[in-house]
Formats: C-alpha cells, sequence, structure tokens
C-alpha cells in the first residue's frame, strides 16, 4: 500500500508537485504563527520587566527605615520583588551611564555631596496591579523617627500613561498579529484542502472503475491517504530547509531592534519543537484532504 | 440467477425503465438489444448497484442487490465481471497492471497475481503488450485489457454494456468470439448491443427493449426492431 501510494505520487507529476508546493506555503504560515507568538510574547515579557514602580527617597532617609518599608512593600500580595538601590550604587550606575559623558562626569566632581537618592523598584506579578501598588505606596506612611516623610516621590506617577499605553499597544498587537496569521494559517490550509481534492479529482474515474472491478473503500483510499501523507512529509522537510536561511537573515536583521531576541537562536532552540509542530499539521492536512476528497467519490 | 422484478427508475420525469421484469438464468448468453434510450444501460447499472431502482427489486441469487451497504458492495461485485463501452482502463496503468489491480483489490497474493495475469493475457492474445499503457494500444486491444479485467476473477456473471460499441466490425468479431468462449466455459454473459451483426453473430437469446420496457424475447433472436 505504501508502495502504491508511492508509485501515485511519482505518477502524479505535476499534480503532485503543486501539492507539496501548496502545502509548503501552508506550513510556512504555521510556522511564522510560531515565530510570531514567540517573538511577541517574548517583546511583551521583555518590556514588562522593563516597567516598574520606583520610590525614590529623600537624601537623608536613613537605610533602617527604609528596609523596614521594603519589608512592608515585600507583603502586598500584589508585589512580585522589591530591589534595594543604595545611594552609593545610584551614584555607580549612574557614572557608569555615562561614562562617554564627561561634562556630566566633570558636573558629578563638582557637587561636594552625591546627589543621588537611594530607592526601591517595586515588580509586580501582572502590569495591570502596578496602579493599585503605587496607589497602596501612596497612603502606607513612611515617617523617619524625626516624624518627617522619608519618601521623595513615586514614579509611578509620571510614567503611568506610557506604561498603560505601552502594555495595551502590545497587548494588542499580539491579538491582532496572531489573529491576522490565524486567518492567513486557515485560508492556506482551505487551499491545500482544495488542492489535494483537485489531484484526487483528477482520478475520479479511475477510482469509479475500481469500485466497480470489486476494489474495497480501504484498499482504493489506502494509497490516496498515503500520497497525502508523502505530501505532508515532503513539504515539512522543505519547510524546515527553507526555515534556516530565512531564520538566519531575519535573525541577523532584526535581533538589533527586537529587544534581544533572535530568530535563528530561537528556530534552533526549538528545532524539535517546531519540527514536531510542522510534521503533524502536515502529516494531519495531506492525510486528512485525502479522507475527505475521496469520500464522495466512493458513492459509487 | 438474475432476476429484475417489477423494476422501474425514474429520471426526474423520464422514465428509463417501466416495470421491468426479466429474468436470467445461470450459463445463459442474453443479448440485450434497442435503440438509444431504450432503458439497456440503466438496466445494467441497476444490476451494478451503481444506482438504486425507483421502485422494484433486483436480485442476485438471493442478494436484493439494492439492499447491500457500501461498505460490502465489492464483495457483490466480485461476483460480477464488467466491460464498458470506453473500456474504462485506468490510464496510468500498463496492461499488466490493469489486470493485476484487479486480483489485488480482490485480496489475492502476489504469487496468484504472477501466475494469473499472463495467462490471461495469453488468452486475449495480448502477452506481447503486457507493459504498454492504454493510450498505446489500439481500441481493440483495450477491449481485450478490459475483457481480461473482468475474468480475471473468475465471475459467475460478464455484465458487458456496448462492449462493441467503439470498435470497427473485425475487432467487433473478436470481442464476441472471446465472450462466446467465456460462455462456453461456463460463465454467464449479459451484453447490451444496438449492433446488428453482434446479434446475428451470438444467434442465442435476444431481449429487446423500447422506451423502458421489455417488448420482445426470444430464445434463439435475431436483431428485430
Amino acid at each position: 500500500m505504501v508502495g502504491a501510494g508511492w508509485k501515485s505520487f511519482i505518477r502524479g507529476g505535476a499534480v503532485s508537485a503543486a501539492t507539496v508546493v501548496v502545502m509548503t506555503v501552508t506550513l510556512v504560515i504555521i510556522g511564522a504563527l510560531i515565530f510570531l507568538s514567540a517573538l511577541l510574547t517574548f517583546t511583551l515579557d521583555s518590556i514588562r520587566d522593563k516597567v516598574d514602580v520606583s520610590v525614590y527617597f529623600v537624601t537623608t532617609a536613613a537605610e533602617s527605615d527604609i528596609f523596614a518599608l521594603k519589608e512592608k512593600i515585600e507583603q502586598f500580595p500584589q508585589v512580585e520583588a522589591v530591589t534595594y538601590t543604595s545611594r552609593d550604587e545610584a551614584l555607580i550606575n549612574f557614572r557608569a551611564r555615562h561614562a562617554s559623558d564627561q561634562t556630566i562626569l566633570q558636573g558629578l566632581e563638582q557637587l561636594e555631596e552625591n546627589p543621588l537618592s537611594a530607592y526601591l523598584e517595586v515588580k509586580a506579578r501582572d502590569p495591570a496591579q502596578y496602579e493599585s501598588i503605587a496607589a497602596t505606596l501612596a497612603t502606607t506612611p513612611a515617617l523617619s523617627s524625626s516624624g518627617a516623610s522619608i519618601i521623595d516621590r513615586i514614579n509611578y506617577e509620571q510614567n503611568r500613561d506610557a506604561i498603560e499605553q505601552l502594555t495595551k499597544a502590545i497587548g494588542a498587537t499580539r491579538d491582532v498579529g496572531l489573529a491576522v496569521v490565524i486567518v492567513f494559517a486557515l485560508a492556506s490550509i482551505l487551499i491545500a484542502f482544495a488542492t489535494i481534492r483537485l489531484a484526487i479529482y483528477t482520478a475520479k474515474d479511475e477510482i469509479g472503475v475500481m469500485r466497480l472491478v470489486g476494489a474495497s473503500n480501504a484498499y482504493i483510499r489506502g494509497p490516496f491517504i498515503v500520497a497525502g501523507v508523502i505530501t505532508g512529509v515532503l513539504a515539512t522537510l522543505i519547510v524546515l530547509i527553507l526555515l534556516f536561511p530565512a531564520a538566519w537573515y531575519g535573525g541577523a536583521k532584526t535581533a538589533s531592534w527586537l529587544g534581544g531576541f533572535n530568530l535563528l537562536t530561537y528556530y534552533l532552540q526549538n528545532f524539535f519543537f517546531i519540527f514536531i509542530i510542522l510534521l503533524a499539521s502536515g502529516i494531519f492536512l495531506g492525510g486528512a484532504a485525502s479522507v475527505l476528497a475521496i469520500r464522495r467519490y466512493l458513492k459509487v | 440467477m438474475i432476476y429484475f422484478d417489477k423494476v422501474s427508475k425514474h429520471y426526474g420525469d423520464t422514465r428509463a425503465l417501466d416495470e421491468v421484469t426479466l429474468s436470467i438464468a445461470p450459463k445463459e448468453f442474453v443479448s440485450i438489444v434497442g435503440h438509444s434510450g431504450a432503458g439497456k444501460t440503466t438496466l445494467l447499472r441497476l444490476l451494478l448497484a451503481e444506482e438504486k431502482p425507483t421502485t422494484g427489486s433486483v436480485f442476485f441469487e438471493s442478494i436484493d442487490v439494492n439492499d447491500l451497504p457500501s461498505t460490502s458492495l465489492h464483495h457483490y461485485r466480485r461476483k460480477i465481471g464488467t466491460v464498458f463501452q470506453d473500456f474504462k482502463l485506468i490510464p496510468n496503468k500498463t496492461a499488466y497492471e490493469n489486470i493485476a489491480f484487479a486480483m489485488e483489490a480482490a485480496g489475492r497474493t502476489d504469487a496468484e497475481i504472477a501466475s494469473d495475469v499472463p495467462y490471461i493475457l495469453e488468452l486475449v492474445n495480448l502477452s506481447e503488450k503486457a507493459g504498454n499503457f492504454p493510450r498505446q494500444l489500439s481500441g481493440g486491444e483495450q477491449q481485450r485489457i478490459a475483457i481480461g479485467r473482468a475474468i480475471i476473477n473468475q465471475p459467475e456473471v460478464i455484465v458487458a454494456d456496448e462492449p462493441t460499441g467503439n470498435l470497427d466490425p473485425i475487432n467487433a468479431f473478436e470481442i464476441v468470439e472471446i465472450l462466446k468462449k467465456i460462455n462456453e466455459l461456463g460463465t454467464t454473459v449479459v451484453i447490451t448491443t444496438h449492433n446488428k451483426g453482434v446479434v446475428d453473430a451470438v444467434g442465442r437469446r435476444v431481449v429487446t427493449m423500447d422506451r423502458g420496457k421489455i417488448v420482445r424475447d426470444d430464445a434463439s433472436g435475431r436483431y428485430v426492431l
């Protein structure tokens, strides 16, 4: 039966080749769906990672008071982590960030005292929770022993609109992008089905003859299903090979502005996963399309 | 062995068959004659269960043919060898493969196929063209391959719909001779034709149809219309 399927695939010639090409396009789109969803998830995660609420303290705040507040914030249910940066560390970071800017560094030298304040960076479990964290922080009393507030400012207020819009924009991009690709995938699946149906349509008379000389449905169906599966497997292999140069080229071009996401690295790391998804899709599409297409011709 | 019981078949308003009752005994050679549209082909299509009658029943031995589900139809069809006017060979299979696949389809072993097919090819006198594809064969040769395919599984009945319709008189005569030989070996043969020469050459039972009815049934008839 496998032999008969292979034979009918080879003798199908141009029709078989066309089917493989259409199936390849379908699988490329499914592959693109995998890449796009990985890419957007990565981007969203990395931007969410950059979002935080920072609590800046007055320069006179005592470290013990800050640590007391830090412990209190860590108790909030919405909070994932709180990082403390001391005034000295803030200065080192500042110098490192402006290492190439002599004017700023010289200006810093002029000051007698470290002008930077210590701060806490608060990470939420979910970006939607920053607002409630900021609100809770604003009402949390943080007083020094002398009775004055040690909090200089909470910077969420300033960034709030930007953060909210960025979160919304990326979320929307992901939803719309995935929806568009899914529509494309569905369309190309339909085209693959139609092509296989066309390939089987050319064998319509042959199927009728087989029925009339007493061939069972299983005997007739077998080679067509095998040919469909062969189509799927060949298309999968072509796509896997094509994705290498595509991911290499695309990865080199885009890694810089995708926040360090490299397509080629992702492809290589997840090769087995992608291979299985594509192979399963290819075999399923080829086989199922053949079964559905041939059903109507078996009614003779 | 074959019995049509008050069979009618309507296509829309057209009555292709109108209450036809006909029985055919084993080892008979029956020629069904009539003009185009008289219902000859419809009769055969009902026998092969390609279509269902509008009313009435078709029996093969004790089986009601139209009660057979699609999944077991192929067992029934293996008892009948079929020959068509347009041969219906599979274009991308060679002469040998066209005969072999009918055996394969019936679940015969490779060893049986390897021993039977050359024998059949010899019987229809086409051994030397075994490797040719249908398009490389003449009409007469294609029809002989089709007969080879029809008899390879030793059916109880051969049904031939206008087997000589596309052939010249010499090839037609050859086909008739082969069918007569098959009948002499004990197989029931039912053919439809509107070729007077063919009917007269057979010289056996002739059933004449007109507008969906049987109008004449002669035991050793000639072609009369």
